[in-house]
Order: C-alpha cells, then sequence, then structure tokens
C-alpha cells in the first residue's frame, strides 16, 4: 500500500470535492452579491443582467453552481452527522448519494432553463 | 484551525442548510417562466421576511466562508497561519458588505 493509496477512497474524494466545491462557490459569491446590487441602480440594470444571462453557457455554468452548492451543503450534512452522531459503516453510500442528488437536482434545473 | 474557529465553522454551516434548501426551492420556483427582475423584485421589495432570511443567510455565509478559505490558504498555500487569517478576514469584511448591499438592494422599496 503506498502513502497515496487514501487517494482512490471514495470518503477522501468526497473530502476533496466539499473543499473544491466550497472553494468555487466562495469564489462565485461576491460575483452574485454584485449581480443583485445592480437593482439598487434600478430594475432595469437587473433585468438587462438576467436577459444577458439567458445565454445557454450561462444557464449551464448556474445549473453547476446549483450542483455545487447542493453537493457542498449534503456534504456539510455528512461531516455533521460524522462528527455529532456514533460512526456507522454507510458512509461511502452516504457521499455518493449526496454527489447523485446534487447532480440530479443540477441536471433538472438545466432542463427547467434550457 | 482553533477550536473557536472550528465551531463557528460547524455552527453557520447547521444554520444554513435549511436556509440552502430554501434558497434552491426558491431558485426552481423563479426560474419556473424564466428570470425576470420584476418578478423578483416583486417578491422581495419591502419584504421583513426575505430581509431577514436573506439578512442570516449572508452573515452566516460570510462567517463560514472566510473561515473555509483561511484553512484552505493555512493548508494549500505557502501563506503562515496569521496572515492566512488575516487575508481571509478581509475576505469575510468584504463577502459580508456586498451580500448586505445585495440584500438592500433587493428589499428596499
Amino acid at each position: 500500500m503506498t502513502a497515496l493509496a487514501h487517494r482512490q477512497s471514495v470518503l477522501w474524494i468526497a473530502a476533496l470535492v466539499h473543499r473544491l466545491s466550497g472553494l468555487a462557490l466562495a469564489i462565485f459569491l461576491p460575483l452574485h452579491f454584485l449581480t443583485l446590487g445592480l437593482a439598487i441602480e434600478g430594475e432595469t440594470s437587473l433585468e438587462n443582467f438576467l436577459r444577458w444571462s439567458d445565454q445557454p453557457l450561462v444557464k449551464l455554468a448556474e445549473s453547476g453552481l446549483v450542483f455545487l452548492l447542493m453537493v457542498h451543503m449534503l456534504g456539510g450534512v455528512r461531516v455533521l452527522l460524522i462528527e455529532n452522531l456514533d460512526w456507522h459503516d454507510r458512509q461511502k453510500e452516504l457521499a455518493t448519494v449526496a454527489a447523485a442528488v446534487s447532480a440530479i437536482v443540477g441536471f433538472i434545473l438545466l432542463a427547467r432553463m434550457l | 484551525m482553533n477550536v473557536g474557529l472550528y465551531v463557528w465553522q460547524r455552527l453557520t454551516a447547521a444554520v444554513m442548510v435549511p436556509l440552502v434548501l430554501l434558497h434552491v426551492i426558491v431558485i426552481f420556483y423563479a426560474t419556473r417562466k424564466g428570470l425576470s427582475a420584476a418578478d423578483i423584485l416583486s417578491r422581495t421589495r419591502g419584504s421583513l421576511a426575505w430581509a431577514a432570511f436573506y439578512g442570516v443567510f449572508v452573515v452566516a455565509v460570510a462567517v463560514h466562508a472566510a473561515i473555509g478559505v483561511r484553512n484552505v490558504l493555512a493548508e494549500w498555500s505557502p501563506l503562515k497561519d496569521r496572515d492566512a487569517g488575516i487575508l481571509a478576514s478581509a475576505f469575510g469584511v468584504l463577502l459580508f458588505l456586498l451580500g448586505a448591499r445585495a440584500v438592500l438592494a433587493v428589499v428596499l422599496p
């Protein structure tokens, strides 16, 4: 067993996904707030941005962000459960279900918006 | 990460679980027939409930993200703990200010 063998574990990947999704959301948030702040200038400014965001690529990015939000939140719930409740053996299944649910939510949103 | 930061990280995470779920539901609702500024602002302007909801959300996410960014900087960058803390705190303050501005922008009548 090499020193890096743990990196093939589903739970190590879950921890990495949790960290990277959190980082991506932290980078996105200031832009999200700046966008909403356009409403200070009036409804038209916000509306103009929203019409720009109708582009398929932007919608794809928005669905990706909802996926990241869901996967980070569910990954966080997993961490809270591990830390506060008794350990059980279904951690890998929980992590996989969290990723699957997030992907389904992201895809449904994309399908509705396109 | 010291105990104080650990507790704040977990506390804000727990607070945000229902907030994120409701936010995602709102996203689905708001996009049901395409996003429009008129729709969004008609829901939020003058609403104390949305001001409180998103106000709490902004405070929680500013604290949570700042601690997370601090951990990433401390573990993945060459920055010393103290510098990572200063940079992450500045990021948290920026998030709070931009978030508060965004909430005011959509709730003020």
